[in-house]
This record gives C-alpha cells, sequence and structure tokens, in this order.
C-alpha cells in the first residue's frame, strides 16, 4: 500500500504544471472517466413486467401451445402400437410353464407360443421392441459394470479388461468377453412372428436385425479388435461372460458384419435404459412395396424361445409393435400437456386482464418494488 | 536531561534485554560486523511468494480454507470404491478450478506488489563509501545496510529508517513531511543527536544502543555512546523514518538503525482490512440449511437403498454382493453426497468475491464521488463489506471536520472579560460563503495550483506556492483551502484575511501612544498584550516562506520593527519602554500582593530589570547563544504575507493567523526560540523553554517560555473552556486579584455561553508567571520525567498537570467552523430512509445543538431532551424522567420526535451496565441523539453499544484521530480526507473527501450492492436446488443407487462453467431502481434495512420455486420417455438443456436490467452448453466411462422430441415466477 504511493507521486511529479492559464482541465488527474459503463448507465431494457408485457405473453404462449398439444396429440393417436406380456405369470399363459422352469444354465430351450390378433393394420414400417419391466438398467454399480475400450476393440483390454467390471472381468482366470455386469445380463429370448392366414397356414413375418443400433454405436463405439474376420482366432484366450450359452464371436455367425461386438442386438443391450421400465428395439418389419400393410389385421403367433428370467425379481417380459411418427413412439402424454399448458396461460391471461381492469389504476403506481 | 542518562540506560538496560547495536559500518571491528550483518537489510519484498515457493505456499495458504477443505473431502471421498461417484478425475475438477482460479489472482496481486517493490528497491540514494574514494555514491535503496550512512537532500525520500546525525541547518534541525505514513502533510521537526561531536561517516566510533524494531511510529528509545563512554539519550525526534520526505532542509547525514521490513513503516504495513457482512452471516446460515437440505437428500436415498436392497429378490442384473443392505445404504449415503455436492454452493464464496470486487471498481469509479478540490475519489479499504452499505440503521457521526468543513476561521474573542465582536470579519465570512456558492470559476485554477504543488522539484523551492497564493491575493481570488492540501494546509486567504475590530486595534494602539496612563486600561491591555502573544506563540505552528529556500525563517537581522502602518512613527525606544513598564507592571499585578504598582516603581523591581536589557538586546543575532547563527545566508526582507504557517490542527493555524492581523506576528521558530512581532516593538526572540503538547485527556497545551521583556518564565495555556475556568480559579491570589479576576471569569463565561449559541468552537487562553524557584523546581522534576524511560508518558503528563494550575485567565476566542455542503440534505435524506444519525462531538452542549440545528438534525418541531447529571442516581432519574416523557410525548401528536442530547459525563453514567438498557430504551425512541462532551472512548462505546444491544448495523463516520476507535467498531468505518491527517482514513473501510457523498453512498450504491448481492446469492442457492433435485428425483426411478442420468463431466461444468457467468453479471449490474429514484425516494432504502431482499422466507420461497421448477424440468420429460426405448443419456439430454434454460430465463425474469452485456452473456451461455455437449458427443469415443456420451446430443438435438420437450418444460417450470413476477 506504501509502495504504491510512491508510484503515484512520481506519475504526479511528471505532470507538466499548468499554472494561471484555466488549462487545468486537461491535466490528468484521478477523476473517474465519465463513461456509461463505469457510471452504470448502460443502456437497459427494463423488463418491467407490467400488464401491458405479460398479458399478450400469456395469450401468445397460449395460442401456440394449444395447436401444438392438438397436433402432438393426434400424431400420437394415428401410432398403432401393441402389447404382448409373454412373462408367464398366469396358470393361464403359455408361457407359464417356461417361466416356472428357469434357469440361466439349462441348455434345454423352452419355447412357448402366444397368439395375438391384430384389429387394424400396421402401415408403413413396424417396429418390433422387447419390455423389460422392473428391470433396473440403471443401477449404478451395473452401469459402470462394462469396459468401453475393450467394446471398441482395444486389444490390451480385452485381454485384461477395466477393473469396473469385476465380478464378470475373468472367469478360469481367463478375461471375459465382453466384460461386466451388462453384457452378462444380455437379454437372450428369441422372438418371431407369425402370421395366421384365414386359411390356417402359418407365415413367418421377415425379421430384419439390421439397423436397429445406432449409427454412431455400430460404426464408432463398437468394434471388433482387429476387423471383422477370424473373430474366433481374436477372441482366442477369452472366455465367454458366465450367463452366456455362447461366445461372443457366435453372436451371429451368419454375418461377419452383425458378429461378436458389433452385433446389433448386443449393441442395443449395452446402451442401458434409464428406466426400470423399458423396451429395446428387437427387430424392424420393413413395410411392402405394394400397397398392402405391413402387417394385416388378423391373427398372429409370437413364437418364444425363452431364455431369460425375470420371475425372480418380479420382473415382466413384453413384446411390443409399433408404428413411428416424426414424434417417435406413440405418447399421449406430451400432446396432453401441451394442451393444458397453453390453456392454463390462456386462463391465467383472461384472468390477469380481468385482475388488471378491475385494480388497473393501483397498478400503475406499484412500478417500483417494494 | 543527558545527565539522568547512566540512570536512564540502567533502566533501559535492564527493561529492554532484546535490543540492537549499532555502529558504523566501517568499523574494523569483526565481531560488530557480523552483528550488522545480522540486521535484515534494506531489500523489501511485500510480495507472499517466490517463484519456487508459489505453488506449494499458494496451495497451503488455500487449503486452510473451509471450503476448499469440503471439496477436497469430496475429491478423496470419490477415490474410496465403495462409494465413488464418478471417475475420480472428475471429481477433482472443481477443486483444481477453483483453486486454480484463487492461484491466478494471488499471483497477480503478488504480481503487481513484486513490480512496486522492484520499484522501490531500485530507488536510488547517496551512501558513504570508503572504498570509491571516501565520498558518497549512488547506492540503490536495497543495498543500504545498518550501519549505511545516508546523506539526502531536500525532497528526497528517507530510504531506511536512521538516525539524524548532521543536518545543514544551523539549530541542526531538519523538517520532515510524515504525509507517506500517516497522511498528515504538516511538517514535523526532527533534530540531530545532542552534543554530538562533529564525527560524521570516517571518524564515527559511537556505538548506538537502541530497542528493537517494533512498529511504534511515536516511540525511539536508545542511546548513543561516545567513544569518551560518553552517553546520550536518543528519542523520537533523533529519528527519521522510511518513507517520510525531507523538507525545509538542504542535506541532512544519517546512520541506519533499521532497514527494510525492520523499519516502522513496513512494521506498520498492515494489509486490508477484513470484515464479515451481515449478507454474509445470513448466508452462511442459509448454508448450513443447505447441508442440512444435503443430509436429508442423501439419508433419504440411503434409507430408500436399503430398503429397495431388501425387497429384492435374486437378480439376474445385480452384481452378486454379501454387503447386508444396511451397509449398502451407509455407502450410499456417501456416494449421494458427491453426487449432490453441487448444492452446497461453494463457488458461491468465489463468485461473492469477484462480485464484490467489481462493485467496489464501480463505486470507485463513481463521478460523483469526485472532489475536484482535492482530485480525490472515494477509497475503498475493506473489500468485502460494499453490502453493508445497504443495510445500516445508525449513523454515528463526527461533527467537526465530518459535518463541518473544518476550515478554522476566527470569528471574534473576548479579552479580558470585554468581548470584541468583529463584526467586519463577521461581514467577510459571508461574502465568502456566497462566493463559494456563487461559482466555481477559481476551482479550475486552484486545482491546477494544487498540482504544481506536488510537482518535485529539487531545487527545493516553493515559488510556485507563492505563486498561487499571491495570484490569489491579487485577483481576490477566494480558494477553498482544500486547494492546497499538502503544503499550505490551514491557510487560504479566508483563514488568514482576517479584518480586526476597531475597537480591539484601537485599544492596541495605545501600546504606542503617549496617551496610556489610565491605569484600568493598561491594565487590561496587558491582557490584551499577553492574549495575542499566547496566540502566537502557544502552539506548534512551523513558520516557513515560500520565496525563501532555507525556508524557515529564523531571526531577520534587522532588529528594527518593520511595524509601522497603524502606529505611528516613533522613535523605537518609546513604545519599547512603555511595553516594558506594562509588563513589568503586568506581573506586579499578578506576583506582587500590592494593588497598585506605578511605572515608578519599575526600577525596584529586582529579578525583572537586571536581564530586560540582554532580553531586548537578544534580538541581535550572534548574541541570542546559538552558534553559527552568525555565518547565515543572507536575509531577505520578506513580505508579511509570505509567511506560511503549518499547523497540526486548523484550530492553531487559526490563532496564529488572528494573532497576525493584530500585527502580533509569529515570524520564526527553531526549537529554542520563537521569533515574535509585537506591536510596538518589533521582532523579539523569545526562549522556548518547553512545549507541553496537546493530548486529548488535558484538553490543552502550554508553552512555558522566558518572557523577553520581563525575563520571567511564563506559562501559556490554551484549552478547552471547561478545563481552562476550572484552572483558572486561584485559590493563592484569591483575596487579591479575586474581583477583578471573578468578574474577568464571569463576563468571559457569559460571552463563552454566547459563542456556543452561536455554534463557534471556543478555547480558553490562560497565563501563568512562575517564579524562578517555582520554576526551578518543576524544571527538575519535569526533567526526570522526560529522561525516564518508563512510564515516560504518564509522568510527561502528570508534570504538565503540575504546571497548568492557577492560570490566570486571559480571554477567549470563538472560532467559526461552517458546514459542509449538502450536510443538512443528506442528513434529512438519510433520515427519511430510516437511518438514524447521532452526533458525537467533543464541542461543548451548546456548540453541539446549534450545529445540530443548522444540519437540520434537529428540526424546529422537535422536542429537545437535555441530559446533563452529575451522579449515577440523578442519571437514573433522568433516564425514566425523559422516558416517561417520550411517552406521554408519544400519545400527544404535535410533536414530530424527539432530540436526546447527551454531555460526555452523563453518557459515562448511562453507559454502565445497569443504565444502558433504561439509556437505550431512550435513545431508541428519540429520532436523533447528540453526544457531546465525548471523548474518544465514549464514542466508541456507544457505538459498541447500539451495535451489541439493539443488534443493529451501525456505520461511524470521521475525520480524526479521536474518531478512530469508533470507525473501527462500527460495522461500517468511514473515514473523512480532510484536514486533519488520515488516521481515520487508515483505519476505515471507505474514505470520502465530503460528508455529502454518504448519500449517494448508502442510497443508491448501498442499495444496489445489497439487492445485487442478496439477489445473486438466492438466485445461486436456487439454481444449486434446481439442478441437484433433478439428480436427486432419478434416484427414485434406479433403485437409490446413486446413478446419475448425464455425462459427468456436464455434471460438474454445469455448475461451474454454464450457468456461472449470468449471476456474476446479475450480481454486478442489476439495477432494481435507478440512481435518480432512489435519491428522490430515500425510503426505498429501508428494504434494505428491513433485509427484504433476503429475508428467511424469500430463502424458502425461493427453495420451493426451486423444488417446483426441477419437478417439471424432470417430470415433464419422465413422462414423455416413460416406456421407451431411450437410455439415460438421451433422457437426460432434454433434462440438462431444458434446465440450463430454465436457470438462464429464470434470470432474466428476475433481473431488473438488461444490457447487451446481459444478452451477451445469456446467449453465450447456452451457445457455450450446447456446443460443449454436441462436441462432446462426437469426439468422445471411450471418454468417461461409465456416462460416455458419443453420439447421444447429436442424436437428440436432430429429434422433434426433444424440442417438444424442452419447450414445454420451460414454459411450465417458469410460469409461476413469471407469474409472481407480474
Amino acid at each position: 500500500m506504501m509502495a504504491s504511493n510512491y508510484n503515484a507521486k512520481e506519475e504526479d511529479g511528471h505532470q507538466p504544471a499548468a499554472i494561471g492559464h484555466g488549462g487545468a482541465g486537461t491535466v490528468k488527474n484521478k477523476k473517474p472517466d465519465n463513461t456509461a459503463f463505469k457510471q452504470q448507465r448502460l443502456p437497459a431494457w427494463q423488463p418491467i413486467l407490467t400488464a401491458g408485457t405479460v398479458l399478450p405473453a400469456f395469450f401468445v404462449i397460449g395460442l401456440i401451445f394449444i395447436p401444438i398439444g392438438i397436433g402432438l396429440f393426434v400424431t400420437s393417436n394415428n401410432i398403432k402400437e401393441l402389447e404382448i406380456d409373454y412373462t408367464g405369470v398366469d396358470m393361464s399363459s403359455p408361457c407359464y410353464n417356461c417361466s416356472q422352469s428357469y434357469s440361466w444354465n439349462s441348455t434345454k430351450p423352452c419355447t412357448c407360443s402366444v397368439p395375438f390378433s391384430l384389429d387394424q393394420p400396421f402401415e408403413s414400417n413396424v417396429f418390433m421392441y422387447y419390455g423389460l419391466s422392473n428391470f433396473y438398467q440403471n443401477h449404478r454399480r451395473y452401469v459402470k459394470s462394462r469396459d468401453d475400450s475393450q467394446l471398441n476393440g482395444d486389444k490390451a483390454s480385452l485381454k485384461s479388461p477395466s477393473k469396473e467390471c469385476e465380478p464378470y472381468r475373468t472367469s478360469d482366470e481367463k478375461p471375459i468377453a465382453p466384460c461386466g455386469a451388462i453384457a452378462n445380463s444380455l437379454f437372450n429370448d428369441t422372438l418371431e412372428l407369425y402370421y395366421i392366414d384365414p386359411n390356417g397356414s402359418r407365415t413367418a413375418i421377415p425379421l430384419v436385425k439390421k439397423g436397429i443400433a445406432w449409427w454412431t454405436d455400430k460404426h464408432v463405439k463398437f468394434r471388433n479388435p482387429g476387423g471383422n474376420d477370424n473373430l474366433t482366432v481374436v477372441f482366442q484366450g477369452t472366455s465367454k461372460p458366465v450367463n452366456w450359452r455362447k461366445s461372443v464371436y457366435e453372436l451371429d455367425p451368419s454375418d461377419p458384419d452383425n458378429n461378436g461386438f458389433i452385433n446389433e442386438d448386443f449393441i442395443v443391450w449395452m446402451r442401458t435404459a434409464a428406466l426400470p421400465t423399458f423396451r429395446k428395439l428387437y427387430r424392424i418389419i420393413h413395410k411392402k412395396p405394394n400397397m398392402t400393410p405391413t402387417l394385416p389385421l388378423g391373427q398372429y403367433i409370437l413364437e418364444v424361445t425363452y431364455n431369460y428370467p425375470v420371475r425372480s425379481f418380479e420382473g415382466r417380459k413384453r413384446m411390443i409393435l409399433s408404428t413411428m411418427s416424426w414424434m417417435g413412439g406413440k405418447n399421449p402424454f406430451l400432446g396432453i400437456a401441451y394442451i393444458t399448458v397453453g390453456s392454463v396461460c390462456f386462463f391465467l391471461g383472461i384472468v390477469l386482464l380481468i385482475i388488471h381492469h378491475k385494480y388497473g389504476n393501483r397498478n400503475h403506481s406499484a412500478d417500483i418494488p417494494s | 536531561m543527558i545527565d539522568d542518562d547512566s540512570k536512564t540506560e540502567w533502566a533501559f538496560e535492564s527493561r529492554c534485554r532484546a535490543r540492537r547495536t549499532v555502529v558504523s559500518s566501517l568499523t574494523e571491528d569483526e565481531e560488530l560486523t557480523e552483528i550488522l550483518k545480522s540486521y535484515s537489510s534494506n531489500k523489501v519484498t511485500t510480495t507472499k511468494y517466490s517463484f519456487l515457493s508459489f505453488i506449494p505456499k499458494n496451495l497451503f495458504e488455500q487449503l486452510h480454507r473451509f471450503a476448499n477443505i469440503y471439496f477436497i473431502f469430496l475429491a478423496a471421498l470419490n477415490f474410496v470404491p465403495v462409494v465413488n461417484a464418478f471417475q475420480p478425475e472428475i471429481s477433482i475438477i472443481p477443486i483444481l478450478l477453483v483453486l486454480a482460479v484463487t492461484a491466478v489472482k494471488d499471483l497477480w496481486e503478488d504480481y503487481r506488489k513484486h513490480k512496486s517493490d522492484k520499484f522501490i528497491n531500485g530507488l536510488v540514494c547517496e551512501i558513504y563509501s570508503r572504498l570509491i574514494h571516501s565520498m558518497y555514491v549512488d547506492q540503490r535503496w536495497q543495498d543500504v545496510h545498518v550501519g549505511d550512512f545516508v546523506r539526502l537532500s531536500c525532497n528526497e525520500i528517507i530510504p531506511a529508517d536512521m538516525l539524524l546525525l548532521y543536518s545543514s541547518d544551523p539549530h541542526g534541525v531538519c523538517y520532515i513531511e510524515t504525509a507517506n505514513l500517516d497522511g498528515e502533510t504538516n511538517l514535523k521537526q526532527r533534530q540531530v543527536v545532542r552534543d554530538l561531536p562533529r564525527q560524521v561517516c570516517e571518524n564515527f566510533h559511537s556505538r548506538i544502543e537502541c530497542e528493537n524494531p517494533n512498529n511504534d511510529l511515536s516511540r525511539f528509545r536508545g542511546f548513543m555512546e561516545y567513544p569518551s563512554k560518553a552517553r546520550v539519550g536518543l528519542h523520537n525526534n533523533n529519528l527519521l523514518l522510511r518513507s517520510c520526505t525531507i523538507r525545509n532542509t538542504e542535506t541532512v547525514i544519517g546512520i541506519v538503525v533499521y532497514a527494510g521490513h525492520e523499519t516502522k513503516a513496513m512494521k506498520n504495513n498492515n494489509g486490508p482490512r477484513y470484515k464479515r457482512s451481515k449478507l454474509e452471516r445470513r448466508l452462511n446460515v442459509d448454508v448450513l440449511w443447505s447441508v442440512v437440505l444435503l443430509v436429508i437428500m442423501c439419508l433419504t436415498a440411503a434409507i430408500g437403498h436399503g430398503l429397495w436392497l431388501r425387497n429384492l429378490k435374486d437378480t439376474s442384473f445385480l452384481i452378486p454382493d454379501t454387503t447386508s443392505p444396511a451397509l449398502s445404504g451407509f455407502y450410499l449415503f456417501w456416494t449421494m453426497i458427491i453426487v449432490l455436492q453441487v448444492l452446497i454452493p461453494i463457488s458461491l464464496y468465489v463468485s461473492i468475491e469477484i462480485v464484490k470486487l467489481c462493485q467496489i471498481f464501480f463505486i470507485q469509479n463513481d463521478v460523483d464521488f469526485y472532489n475536484e478540490y482535492m482530485d480525490s475519489r472515494i477509497q475503498c479499504r475493506a473489500l468485502n463489506i460494499t453490502e453493508d452499505l445497504g443495510q445500516i440503521q445508525y449513523v454515528f457521526s463526527d461533527k467537526t471536520g465530518t459535518l463541518t468543513e473544518n476550515k478554522m476561521v476566527f470569528r471574534r474573542c473576548t479579552i479580558a472579560g470585554v468581548e470584541y465582536p468583529h463584526e467586519e470579519n463577521a461581514r467577510r465570512l459571508e461574502v465568502y460563503e456566497e462566493d463559494e456558492a456563487m461559482g466555481c470559476s477559481h476551482t479550475l485554477k486552484s486545482r491546477a495550483s494544487a498540482k504544481s504543488l506536488s510537482c518535485k522539484s529539487l531545487s527545493c523551492n516553493r515559488s510556485s506556492v507563492s505563486l498561487h497564493t499571491l495570484t490569489g491575493h491579487s485577483e481576490g481570488e477566494e480558494s477553498p483551502s482544500p486547494t492546497l492540501p499538502r503544503h499550505s494546509a490551514f491557510s487560504s486567504p479566508m483563514e488568514k484575511d482576517i479584518v480586526p475590530d476597531p475597537f480591539l486595534v484601537q485599544k492596541l494602539n495605545c501600546l504606542s501612544s503617549p496617551l496610556f496612563l489610565l491605569r484600568d486600561a493598561s491594565m487590561e491591555l496587558t491582557y490584551i498584550v499577553d492574549f495575542f502573544m499566547a496566540l502566537a506563540i502557544c502552539n506548534t505552528v512551523v513558520v516557513s516562506s515560500p520565496n525563501q529556500p532555507r525556508h524557515v525563517v529564523r531571526s531577520t537581522r534587522f532588529g528594527l520593527p518593520r511595524f509601522s502602518t497603524l502606529s505611528s512613527p516613533h522613535t523605537t525606544e518609546s513604545p519599547r519602554s512603555f511595553t516594558r513598564r506594562l509588563f513589568s507592571r503586568g506581573k506586579a499585578a499578578s506576583f506582587t500582593p500590592s494593588p497598585s504598582p506605578t511605572p515608578t516603581k519599575l526600577g525596584t523591581e529586582p529579578d525583572g530589570e537586571p536581564n530586560l536589557e540582554a532580553s531586548i538586546l537578544s534580538i541581535r543575532p550572534g548574541l541570542d547563544g546559538v552558534p553559527g547563527e552568525d555565518g547565515d545566508q543572507g536575509y531577505e526582507e520578506e513580505g508579511e504575507h509570505e509567511l506560511i504557517y503549518e499547523a497540526e490542527s486548523p484550530d492553531e493555524a487559526a490563532l496564529v493567523h488572528a494573532a497576525r492581523a493584530y500585527r502580533c506576528t509569529l515570524q520564526g521558530r527553531s526549537l529554542e526560540r520563537l521569533l515574535v512581532e509585537l506591536p510596538g516593538m518589533g521582532s523579539l526572540a523569545v526562549r522556548l523553554l518547553h512545549i507541553l503538547p496537546f493530548d486529548s485527556s488535558r484538553k490543552r497545551m502550554s508553552v512555558v517560555v522566558r518572557h523577553p521583556l520581563t525575563n520571567q518564565v511564563v506559562v501559556y495555556t490554551k484549552g478547552a473552556d471547561s478545563v481552562i475556568m476550572d484552572l483558572a480559579e486561584s485559590p493563592k491570589g484569591a483575596e487579591q486579584s479575586d474581583g477583578r479576576q471573578g468578574h474577568i471569569r464571569e463576563q468571559t463565561q457569559k460571552h463563552l455561553d454566547n459563542y456556543a449559541r452561536e455554534g463557534l468552537r471556543t478555547l480558553c487562553i490562560a497565563k501563568k508567571v512562575l517564579e524562578e524557584e517555582e520554576y526551578e523546581i518543576w524544571l527538575k522534576r519535569h526533567a526526570f520525567a522526560e529522561t525516564s524511560i518508563e512510564n515516560r508518558e504518564e509522568l510527561l503528563l502528570e508534570s504538565a498537570q503540575r504546571l497548568e494550575t492557577n492560570l490566570t485567565l486571559l480571554g477567549a476566542t470563538g472560532i467559526v467552523d461552517r458546514l459542509q455542503e449538502e450536510v443538512p440534505e443528506t442528513i434529512e435524506a438519510l433520515q427519511r430512509a430510516g437511518v438514524k444519525v447521532w452526533v458525537l462531538t467533543g464541542d461543548k452542549q451548546e456548540t453541539a445543538i446549534n450545529i445540530a440545528c443548522a444540519c437540520k438534525l434537529l428540526r424546529t418541531t422537535d422536542q429537545l431532551l437535555t441530559a446533563n447529571c452529575d451522579s449515577k442516581e440523578a442519571c437514573k432519574a433522568l433516564l425514566l424522567e425523559l422516558r416517561a416523557e417520550v411517552e406521554r410525548g408519544e400519545a400527544a401528536e404535535g410533536t414530530s420526535g424527539f432530540t436526546l442530547v447527551v454531555d460526555g459525563r452523563t453518557l459515562d453514567f448511562a453507559l454502565q451496565e445497569d443504565l444502558k438498557g433504561d439509556f437505550l430504551e431512550l435513545s431508541r425512541r428519540c429520532r436523533a441523539v447528540v453526544c457531546c462532551r465525548s471523548t474518544p472512548l465514549q464514542k466508541s462505546h456507544v457505538v459498541q453499544l447500539v451495535r451489541d444491544q439493539l443488534r443493529v448495523m451501525t456505520l461511524a463516520i470521521g475525520d480524526g484521530a479521536n474518531d478512530v476507535s469508533m470507525i473501527q467498531v462500527a460495522d461500517v468505518g468511514i473515514g473523512i480526507s480532510g484536514q486533519e491527517g488520515m488516521q481515520a482514513v487508515m483505519s476505515s473501510d471507505f474514505a470520502i473527501s465530503r460528508f455529502k457523498h454518504l448519500r449517494k453512498l448508502l442510497l443508491v450504491h448501498g442499495h444496489w450492492c445489497y439487492t445485487r448481492l442478496a439477489n445473486m446469492i438466492l438466485y445461486f442457492f436456487y439454481k444449486n436446488v434446481m439442478y441437484v433435485n433433478l439428480l436427486f428425483w432419478y434416484q427414485f426411478f434406479c433403485g437409490f443407487s446413486g446413478s446419475v442420468m448425464t455425462n459427468s463431466w456436464v455434471l460438474i461444468f454445469f455448475n461451474l462453467l454454464f450457468t456461472s457467468a449470468p449471476p456474476l453479471l446479475y450480481g454486478i449490474l442489476d439495477k432494481d431502481v435507478s440512481a435518480d429514484t432512489l435519491i428522490k425516494l430515500p425510503e426505498l432504502y429501508k428494504s434494505g434495512q428491513n433485509s427484504k431482499a433476503y429475508l428467511p422466507s424469500t430463502f424458502w420461497l425461493t427453495m420451493l420455486d426451486a423444488l417446483y421448477q426441477s419437478l417439471v424440468c424432470f417430470f415433464i420429460p419422465y413422462f414423455a420417455y416413460a416406456g421407451s426405448d431411450a437410455d439415460m443419456l438421451s433422457f437426460g439430454s432434454p433434462i440438462n438443456a431444458s434446465a440450463l434454460l430454465i436457470i438462464l430465463l429464470h434470470q432474466v425474469i428476475e433481473s431488473r436490467t438488461l444490457t447487451w452485456l446481459h444478452v451477451l452473456v445469456l446467449v453465450g451461455s447456452a451457445l457455450f452448453y450446447f456446443s460443449f455437449t454436441l462436441v462432446f458427443s462426437v469426439v468422445c469415443v471411450t471418454c468417461s466411462p461409465p456416462t460416455n456420451p458419443l453420439g447421444v446430443d447429436k442424436l437428440q438435438m436432430s429429434q422433434p422430441l426433444f424440442y417438444g420437450v424442452c419447450a414445454l418444460t420451460t414454459v411450465l417450470a417458469l410460469l409461476p415466477r413469471y407469474t409472481h413476477q407480474q
């Protein structure tokens, strides 16, 4: 403090003395700059919220939100969706037996057929999901239990996976590929759809298994170590996850572009769901080139190879067929919410307008906040 | 004094074991050289860090702060595997960021200090060097060592504390200006060590023993041992202090005794003050609430997790775990603390610091606080209590210099019971007032001159000053005195040009007229001459003349009186002989019992006569016994105008000027004599025996002189009327002079009361003639007091009190101290703003009331309650009675308020433990309180009492050293940088130059700072609670497992980067009401006083709003995505985005001003967030493992659903706040 004093004095000393000429105004002094910024006089828009500015805002919001809400609601209503619970909790359910004789490592596959019917034809592409309930894919320790570098094709991580994968890191002293709890609990039911012709014959509906994962996941995030050829060799020396029946390089032996870490079913599973009740895309039923609907109305059979146990934690398994709109899947909530909020705004606007008219005079003097 | 040194030294040695020995650095003695080397060199480093030590030392310092420890605790927690929430490196980010920001701030500050250190260390001074031709060579300051001989010229700054060994002044005196040290601009005398043989430098073999370095500026003790083993005591007036400036002396040489950090200046160099503001205390409470909230949330999650685990049966997805649910619950508690850590607004503390710095920047840059006369702005010395300015409830103000100008102007006087009204003088003052009010045409010019003053010239002359003064005179310019704050303090024309009272002049003229024979008249004349004599010499005024290079007017070679304009020309003989007779008789009148001494008896006076001749002759140089005076450089005959008086207090200057108006001119001062010109007698050299300086407990000062004419020892005393009036009762001469003295006292008291009613400051002048024996006795004891080392101060005080008894009252003066401009307006505005204004003054009651009326503190409709009592019981009764009166008055309408006037003695009783309750109760009901006759200690007691007992925010404002304690005690201390030096400023939090600035400082800046900061803090809480709750709600859907639906980087950055700048800007620039409105409607200030912007209810309301918003912000996306195939991060993406929009738009709704800066920062923040997440979602392939964001936001932002959700969420969340604002 004292130190800076010297500076100030020195500076002063260099000032030319303007004596007696009244030219002192030019002498530099400590007078602060009279600028708008320093004097806190910056031109400002003062959003004084008076009736004049607030009321229109309410009406404008109302006017915009209500049509959007109606649009969303209509769109959502046009989406066709069908859900079939095939957990087999009830005795009457076709899958009851399978659900009872559950075990991760049972070798004998258990199959069941669930018949259902469509009241309306499904136009355009139809998306087939499997849905799980009460399955906490977002549990912190579950979410952590993966090794992204291993999945990205890093050979070092393949041999020694991240510690986060414990206790699914090694099995029989061999590293597990893919390691971790998420991969270990991969959904392994197989779902097939059959259309029952009015004449009784079953037609398998072609289910496309490619294109169900995100493009970035499939092409950037997930990679097989050392390319997609010779996966058997690459994964030599690794162990399959304990719950799996086959190794990762056997997930889709028919298609090298869908095998190993880049198997799309696997990728979809690895993207952990946000909420304990979720669905995951399983297959796509592409629309037919001619004008016939993708899924005509009528009788169908869902063939399930029942492997995945959920009864132990009171989970449910579902198969969902749904068409899509620009807003995604069926969800009436957003449309209703928009309409509600829009109406509330409109209503508030009217109420405030009335208040303003009644007590308008008082409001004017109250622009100074208390 | 020196003779006693053996004794002194013994005491000294026994007491101060720890002392230092200093010898010349040229010594050959190895041992002594070693000792010298052990003292610190003059290199100064005020920096905290060196290049290498910065990182460890800064870290160490920062880790002492509680907030940082919290951060580190969290970061460490994250390394514990069972509880970690994020990857370890992410949790380090907050602490690193905060540490880095603080480190950069510290580094910058340190660098600035380093630069100024370097500059100072590089300054050059002359040091005696034997190596290089045994002469003085230029050396840098940092190379100065203890024991070095330093030669300094006029206007040079002293590089280290050194003992004065030689001065070019023949009296061995040197003048220094201590403005750099304490801001006092008057010159102070320093003296060469006594009896020093001419043995500077080469043959300096003396040894100096002095106390160890300390920070007491006014104390220095030690002794110097000559080779002959003779010892001489060293005192403060032998010491030249570092960073003072040599003035009025051509060359001085000194030996360095303390250097560098051991100098008194450096030891006094404290950092800025640190206070904790009320708002911060409130804030800390709410931070604690946040902690409670955090614990509740974490406990909820922990219990929830435990229950969830217990209900869970065999799971395929969960990792097999043997941990019991309770233990996992416990682990989870800590995990949640990490996840929800943002709830505790740690970054808030850093933000508050930044905001306050910016607020101070704006306060300092306010043009309205600029004082053109002094070229000074407001100084903000405390950096962290800006918002306290907006909550002040009590203002305690000093009177003199705070409410008034402290420009003392002699107004009138009473001598020997006769009042001289000085009508002309009053008229003149009115003219000045008008002039000042009318135009500021002088101001530019005077500023220019002020500028020219600070221009440093080595030739050491003051021509610029004289130029100014002369032009000022010739053009009739009445420049206000603060224009010349440095050199000619207290000597503006207004204060100088006193118009004498014609009647008094007439009487004085009798001195030179032969028709003086009326006895009573001449008796009165003695009083008059003595009176003016006292005015002229009873002070510590330093006289200098502008034209003379040497400045100190010593004695004039022409012993002839130059005074002849008023008196008719006479031979020098006649008036002198007359005066002689007069004085002899005056003496007789006061000492000899004989009632009617006549001039004829004069020759028989035994002690007066023989020395008379000598004393007259003594005015001739050469005979007055000071060696070297003879050979002085040429003197010029000087005009009287060119004398400049530099006084320690403005009263002194005013009185010296007054005396001068009556031709009783103080012409020069040296250590041992004063040169005074008396009417009809010319210049007389008065031997100055002692000065008993002013102190606040004695409330008076005295000089002891040998009277030039009678050669008697005379004591002149000047002081507060109350003390002098008491002391002037002379029991000894009672029988004889009681009649006359009694009459004088009676009359004077009457006049004093009149003066006080007029609002004049009164001083009484008295004298006492000492018999030689009496003096001898006193002198012995006084010498003992002076030389004693232990409790010297008390002994000196005692000694002074012994002398100042049985005084003869001469008269009293009335000095005008005008109100500063706009004081009534300011006080009125403050009162309208609900601030209670108390005036605490040392003045007497009538003066205080008068000033209180003048500044509208006291309105005509007010009922005045006076409390004066002599005993505690009476005081108690009085307090109760007054309270009853107030209650009656309150019941009955009509009076607008009560004003309590308390005097010092009553205050003493009232401040006692059992009465203070009653006193407060009474004063609380009064609109204003005036405490008069109060001591500095009482002032601070009053402030403390009100502050602690009523729990209110107090502000103390004052300008002098007597206000320091009060300023320090108050919540906000304001110093007025004015006439009385800088002590008040040095101890204050804010320093302003005029009282009127208080208005804008409190009403505008205080209001703004408070509302801004309060709103910003609330906003910070809101922001954190709102965001953290989003994470909390998610726990209900992930089994209370501590998962987050956001990328951890985004999570950490959300508070640190994306939403940190807008609140800062909000805290810096928001204006809820314009400055004009705030000034026009002081009532608006009350909102700050009542803490309206930040009440507990506001806090909880904000919390509720935050809760609502977070609910909306979480559950609208939740329902929109329920049951869909959204993954965690895709779900979190719209939540985050809408949270950001809500938080930013919330601020738009909240803030009352939006400038382009706001728009820039708000839009910038939003853009930053979106671009960051987008880029992150493209680039980050395997990074931040559990929450790898690859592709998430890119995909989300390409979907209409994202925008649909964001829009709805934002509108719904802000709807209540928006409607409420309306």
